[in-house]
């Protein structure tokens, strides 16, 4: 006696929220169902291995259905095939686009092309997560990458309302696809100490401050601006960048600089000396990372740069955050005081975002 | 010109790619009705199209109206081959054409394919201008109201039950014409769908016809069925009741499957509706007394069925002599019986009711399941002009088809008129004049048909029969005795000339009349009939291995072997309900399924502890070997363990009958066993053969000897039926007895299994042991499966076998898991009790006139003392026997009722006063866990997108909400094909996908038609076809069901003029949903 075919179809779609994480996560029927028993369900239920494999098969074929509507969530809510109330909805998309920290460390930054996807099986390999599952998680990145990609207005929003994905995941996202189009480094050796959620961080200030969008208005000349708004950053501004040269270039001004900033300072950092020593060449740093943002491979290298030049060297120090804290406070706010220099603005624009992406990069 | 139909098309969305260079798509829309088409524009590159047609109008006749299905094409334009079709959409414009149903059809249906399944979907709007038509000869029965429920449907009031009405249409199967061979599969499967919804037009159109003459306005329990007959044809065909309904101006709510709450609301201010589960009372003293009057000479009997073999191809025998004599003294009886008079006997066919629950004290008594079977050889009788020249003559066949095609009806007709003949002769010799919960089928293999019919032999009370003035029916009933909540138990048969030996005792309710020892019906458990404890689902199932055989020889083959089958199955079903330790059977389906190698019997119904009926004996087993000791071990083995299970299924489904002593019952009526004696060896005489007796008379009915292996197999299977997991119950009828205290989340399910068979083990016990499995692993998956609504039962459970091929086996359930509440039974019962008395109280303020003051009064609390006796009735169901209850006072005239209800409400004043609050917070917060979960369910998804919730159940009402529209009947067929088996997911995936697809299609169409919910759904036919090989397969599925509106209990407590939320495109409901 074989089962030739074993169906179960109800008018409210059933969902059962472990089989579908097993399915996320990639197993197989066979190794859903061995990972079932093992949850001590048959048990529980009393119910026979038979009837697990049949169970689970069930929910495969559901979701298996389901995932050409989970691509294009909106066709979710509006088909009619399924009855699912809109709460499971929800779920089920959530679920779907949610990802591994695991995995998107390894492709943060990365163009999501044919290439990377290839090396979906070394991820693998050295992740742990099935396949199946990188497939999905790539997948679903490039899927949100291309149809967020040609589009103006807020990153989030639009992806939100494209995808349906709460606040949070679709911010993950927006960071997910800003660091994929500027291809920022960040599986470097000395970059692995920093989790996805730091560079979420850096990324959602560099949205904010560094892009397009960012200044608020609409380039006024549609046709000579094709940049997307929040996904490319500023190209004007990263030009202007280039003026806050002369902040290290002119050794008088870099010479005020620094005693306003020690003046401010004495006594209140427990590192003091390490930082008046190491004043010129942290400041280098910074300004140098600066002025090199025109060149894209200099852009692509932000972040190994701002660790090499500036955490690093804090680090070796043994500054602990809070000296960081004040340090960059200070350092920020004594150029205003310094009058040769007209930058002030920008100057404001880039030190704002590079103080919070520091002092979240800045830790162990 | 009678009818102008006017059709909109908006828009399209989700359309598939139809151009791959642009990956878009040039739609248009073809709009069919009858002979005309009109067109859209073509809506350039768009996947979405937003055509916003003019308004098509088709002037045409009601009766095409009635007939036709509207029809939608979608195409994809194309300048320069032929334009591509992307799918169909058939709407059926029946539910326009009576008033109260629906006025406009519009939504968003699912366009649909044959090939590929739904493609996108169409925003479509329908309207009907009807003009009135005074026509006496026209052929179109627009207006009479169509209904699957087989109850008085929630918002109308049976007025007349006519009865019987039925009709059949045949037609050449467009699969097996000669023309299938040069067109595409799209276009034969189309073709067929639309011949299909062509004859259930025309069907439903004549079966109205005879339900005008009849001067009814209904057909209730409306069964409509296709029998694909391959070769020969097809046939479509009905049954109905047909009816004369009032709608209820205000509907009195929660009223369980059968009540009509007008009648009751008059009795007495005092009976309340009752809410779900909770049993009507109006339990009457007197009434026992002309009860028993009414049927002195007629009664006595017995349990059960009354089988009979069946005739082979010709003409059924007429039964022996000995059914003669029975006849004859059923007749006599009759007779004497004087005072009511069998007006619709004289005047009617068949007095046969397709109505599984009645309005109260519509049953006077149930005699016992009657049905009967007949193998038919199709081709042979059916077109006997080509006998013998028949498997390549499709050509020939089509040429003269219109020849023989037009008196084909007559000989399905014959057929059937020959079984119901036999049914009918059945319930005479039980002592009955009519037959309830009526049924036909049918079961097909190659030329080979057996038809099947199966009902309740019954007693009816002729009131609601008559035809004269419709208004003085019902008041005159109040004053006519109604029977007692035991009264269809009692026998309706002459004790002295039982038809077949049985064991009777007096009443264990009333003491008064005779009850057999068991009772088989196939209706529903009747809404005043006391149970203890709980029922449960039993089946027996079976399979008997045939020889391959052709024609004559075949249908003999099969005759031969079904009244073995019949005997088999009724000793399972028997040995079951024993070791339930239960005394009744109610919606009792036989389905005898016929294959080329087998013969598969299932048995499906639920069990109950009739209060009325005497305790059941346990099972005792004796072997024939007695000295053997190994062996006497064994079988007092096999006792222990029977026992054992006897015991603690009573513990399990909690029948504890209360215990009473010997003198009270009255000794068992004297030497029934000689009586029975003498009748069973003249009918051993007489009719050996067609009169099949399975009362297991002769010997004691449960002792099971276990002498071959035959009978060891079935002990072991006995007790190899796990009982479901803690939390579940189930059974097939529409509610569960002992459960009141329903939750309002229901999940309507179907579920397909096919096994196939290694063909090295077909033996008779393989394939019990196969076919058992089968079953029991299905239940077990599906308690699995439904694990997270604990607790819960499985209501409706519908089993339906087919062979589709040598050795493959497929079971189709469709059953609905309703939750309900275990830990508050008491508390909601209570509510329940307290709501439906408000809501009592508010009815009958307005059938009584009542000045408002008193009833706005009345409605913060309740009245104290009627709410503490509903309480005790209510809980009757669980337990408490009817003779101790408290019976409620029959009030003689309006005024009494008037004067007694004041003082009760003066009571309930006082009680108040005296500071009681603590009974009015309850009535006012009811259960406020429920209510919020109502609230807090995640709102309809209106705000984000359009789908409404629409709510699928077989059984006839939405626990927690009340239906007050029914917008009419959903019958819709579709076929679904594909030649890539494999990329769909294999078999396994083609079928889920169409069922979801079904199931999505049925919610579309209610939607359009502004309901928010299916109730009495069924699914009819799933026939699956597969060839694995090529790669193709092909599926018919056949669906109905009345589309309504219902409305949340609690949503019409807290606002009651809002409308029904879950339905964002209900437009034209306003009005109605208010009480």
């Amino acid at each position: 006696m074989t089962s030739e075919l074993d169906i179960f179809v109800g008018n409210t779609t059933l969902i059962d929220e472990d089989v579908y994480r097993l399915w996320l996560d990639g197993y197989s029927v066979t190794d859903a169902v061995a990972l079932r028993v093992r949850s001590g369900i048959l048990e529980q239920t009393g119910a026979t291995a038979a009837v697990l494999q049949s169970d689970t098969m069930d929910h495969y074929r559901t979701f298996h259905m389901l995932e050409r509507l989970l691509h294009a969530p909106p066709k979710l809510l509006h088909q009619l095939i399924f009855q699912i109330p809109p709460s499971r909805q929800a779920l089920l998309i959530e679920r779907y686009y949610a990802f591994d920290e695991a995995f998107v460390r390894e492709v943060l930054g990365k163009k999501l092309s044919k290439g990377t996807k290839k090396d979906l099986d070394d991820i693998s390999t050295k992740t742990g997560i099935t396949l199946k599952s990188c497939r999905r998680q790539f997948d679903n990145f490039k899927r949100v990458f291309k149809v967020v990609e040609e589009m103006r207005g807020s990153l989030v929003d639009n992806i939100q309302q494209h995808f349906l994905l709460s606040d949070r995941l679709a911010r993950d996202y927006a960071a997910i696809v800003f660091f994929a189009n500027n291809r920022f480094e960040t599986g470097k050796k000395k970059l692995q100490y920093l989790s996805f959620g730091d560079f979420a961080f850096c990324a959602e200030l560099m949205i904010q401050n560094w892009t397009l969008g960012a200044v608020g208005e609409a380039p006024t000349v549609p046709d000579s601006q094709m940049d997307d708004m929040d996904m490319d950053l500023d190209k004007e501004f990263l030009q202007d960048l280039k003026e806050l040269k002369v902040l290290v270039a002119d050794k008088d001004l870099l010479d005020l600089h620094k005693s306003l900033v020690c003046t401010a300072l004495r006594g209140k950092l427990g590192v003091f000396s390490e930082m008046e020593a190491n004043f010129k060449n942290l400041s280098r740093g910074l300004v140098n990372v600066a002025a090199k943002l025109t060149h894209n491979k200099d852009v692509r290298d932000l972040f190994v740069d701002l660790v090499e030049k500036f955490v690093e060297p804090c680090r070796s120090d043994h500054w602990p955050l809070s000296d960081v804290r004040f340090f960059l406070s200070q350092y920020a706010a004594s150029v205003h005081s310094l009058d040769g220099f007209r930058h002030q603005t920008l100057w404001d624009r880039y030190m704002g975002t590079l103080r919070g992406c520091l002092l979240r990069l800045y830790h162990d | 010109m009678p009818g102008k139909l006017k059709v909109k098309i908006v828009a399209g969305r989700h359309l598939p790619v139809m151009d791959r260079a642009s990956d878009l798509t040039d739609a248009f829309v073809e709009v069919k009705f009858g002979n005309t088409t009109f067109k859209t524009d073509v809506y350039l590159k768009s996947l979405n199209p937003q055509w916003n047609s003019e308004w098509f109008k088709f002037e045409v006749d009601d009766e095409d109206l009635q007939d036709e299905p509207l029809q939608i094409t979608v195409l994809d334009h194309d300048t320069y081959s032929a334009n591509d079709a992307i799918g169909k959409v058939y709407i059926d414009i029946d539910p326009l054409l009576y008033s109260e149903a629906a006025t406009v059809i519009s939504g968003w249906f699912p366009i649909y394919d044959t090939i590929h399944g739904i493609r996108g979907e169409i925003n479509v709007v329908v309207k009907v201008d009807l003009f009135n038509d005074l026509n006496r000869f026209r052929q179109s029965s627009c207006g009479v109201k169509f209904f699957c429920t087989t109850s008085i449907p929630k918002c109308y009031r049976a007025v007349i039950i006519h009865g019987f009405v039925e009709e059949l249409v045949v037609n050449e199967d467009p699969e097996y014409q000669w023309i299938d061979r040069i067109r595409t599969p799209r276009a034969s499967n189309e073709a067929r769908q639309r011949l299909i919804s062509l004859m259930s037009g025309e069907l439903q159109r004549k079966i109205g016809l005879k339900v005008l003459e009849m001067r009814g306005n209904a057909v209730v329990g409306y069964l409509q069925c296709f029998d694909l007959e391959g070769e020969s044809g097809l046939v479509v065909r009905a049954i109905g009741t047909a009816c004369t309904l009032d709608k209820l101006s205000s509907p009195a709510a929660f009223l369980p499957a059968c009540n009509s709450p007008s009648k009751e609301m008059k009795e007495s201010p005092l009976v309340h509706p009752p809410s779900h589960g909770c049993r009507s009372t109006h339990n009457s003293p007197i009434h026992t007394a002309t009860g028993s009057r009414l049927t002195q000479n007629f009664s006595v009997s017995v349990p059960t069925l009354i089988y009979t073999g069946m005739g082979s191809g010709s003409a059924g025998k007429e039964g022996g002599p000995f059914k003669a004599l029975l006849r004859q003294q059923t007749q006599s009886a009759l007779e004497q019986r004087g005072g009511s008079p069998h007006r619709f006997c004289r005047r009617r066919e068949f007095p046969f009711f397709t109505l599984t629950a009645f309005p109260p004290g519509f049953l006077v008594h149930v005699g016992g399941v009657v049905s009967a079977r007949s193998v038919k050889l199709l081709d042979r009788i059916h077109n006997p002009a080509f006998v013998g020249i028949m498997g390549n003559t499709r050509s020939y066949k089509l040429l003269d088809w219109n020849s023989f095609n037009s008196d084909e009806p007559e000989t399905r007709d014959a057929w059937w008129a020959e079984i119901r003949q036999e049914i009918k002769s059945h319930a005479k010799a039980l002592g009955c004049h009519a037959v309830v919960g009526y049924s036909e089928s049918t079961s097909i293999c190659e030329e080979v048909c057996i038809l099947s019919a199966s009902g309740t032999a019954a007693v009816l009370n002729p009131r609601f029969l008559q035809d004269g003035t419709v208004e003085g029916c019902l008041e005159q009933r109040l004053e006519e005795n109604l029977p007692t909540r035991c009264g269809f138990c009692h026998i309706p048969y002459d004790e002295l000339n039982m038809p077949f030996p049985a064991h009777l005792t007096y009443c264990y309710n009333c003491r008064k009349q005779k009850v057999p020892d068991v009772l088989f019906t196939t209706i529903d458990l009747p809404t005043d009939a006391t149970v203890i404890g709980k029922g449960c689902l039993i089946q027996a199932r079976l399979c008997r291995l045939k020889k391959k055989a052709q024609a004559e020889a075949n249908a003999t083959a099969i005759s031969n072997l079904l009244p073995f089958m019949e005997y088999e199955v009724h000793t399972q079903l028997m040995n079951k309900l024993k070791l339930k330790g239960m005394n009744a059977l109610f919606g009792l389906r036989i389905q005898i399924t016929v294959g080329e190698n087998m013969l598969m019997g299932l048995a499906s119904a639920t069990g109950v502890y009739l209060a009325a009926l005497p305790t059941p004996g346990g099972i005792q087993i004796a072997g024939k070997t007695p000295n053997d000791g190994s062996y006497e071990q064994h079988i007092s083995h096999m006792q222990k363990k029977i026992n054992d299970t006897i015991a603690k299924n009573k513990e399990l489904y909690e029948i504890n009958p209360p215990e009473i002593s010997e003198e009270i019952i009255g000794s068992p009526i004297p030497e029934p066993r000689q009586r029975s004696r003498l009748l069973r060896s003249q009918s051993e005489s007489s009719d050996e053969v067609t009169e099949l007796d399975l009362s297991h008379g002769k010997k004691d009915a449960f002792v099971l000897e276990i002498d071959d292996t035959d009978a060891m197999e079935d002990v072991h299977s006995l007790l190899t039926d796990v009982p479901p997991p803690s939390g579940f119950y189930s059974c097939n009828t529409e509610i569960m007895p002992g459960i009141n205290n329903w939750t309002s989340e229901i999940q309507m399910f179907t579920s397909v299994r096919v096994i196939r068979l290694s063909s090295l083990n077909l033996t008779n016990q393989a394939l019990n042991k196969n076919f058992n499995d089968l079953c029991e692993n299905l239940l077990k998956s599906l308690y699995f499966k439904l694990r997270s609504m604990i607790p819960c039962c499985l209501c409706h459970v519908n089993f339906t076998v087919s062979l589709p091929e040598d050795e493959l086996i497929q079971v189709t359930v469709t059953a609905v898991a309703i939750t309900f509440d275990k830990n508050q039974a008491l508390q909601t019962t209570k509510t329940h009790v307290e709501k439906s008395l408000q809501r009592a109280s508010t009815d009958n303020e307005e059938l009584l006139q009542f000045p408002l003051e008193l009833c706005s009064d009345s409605l913060p609390s309740h009245p104290l003392p009627p709410a503490k006796e509903h309480l005790e009735s209510a809980s009757s169901n669980s337990g408490i026997p009817a003779a101790q209850r408290a019976t409620s006072v029959d009030y003689s005239s309006f005024a009494d009722r008037c004067s007694s209800w004041i003082e009760l409400i003066k009571l309930k004043a006082q009680t108040i006063r005296r500071g009681s609050i603590k009974t009015t917070v309850t009535v006012e917060k009811a259960s406020p866990v429920g209510d919020g979960n109502f609230r807090n369910r995640p709102a309809p998804p209106c705000a984000n997108s359009t789908v409404g919730v629409v709510k699928m159940t077989p059984l006839s009402f939405i626990p927690g909400a009340k239906i007050t529209k029914y917008l009419g009947i959903i019958n819709m067929f579709f076929i679904r094909e594909t030649t890539s088996l494999r990329e769909e997911g294999g078999v396994s995936g083609f079928l889920h996908a169409f069922i979801a697809e079904v199931f999505a299609m049925v919610r579309a169409h209610v939607a359009a038609l502004g309901g928010n919910a299916v109730v009495s759904y069924i699914m009819k036919q799933c026939v699956f076809m597969e060839n694995p090989n090529k790669n193709q397969a092909q599926c018919l599925i056949n669906v109905s069901g009345d589309a309504v509106v219902f409305v949340r209990e609690s949503d019409l407590e807290v606002v009651s003029t809002q409308q029904p939320t879950a339905n964002c495109q209900s437009s034209g409901t306003e009005g109605e949903v208010t009480t």
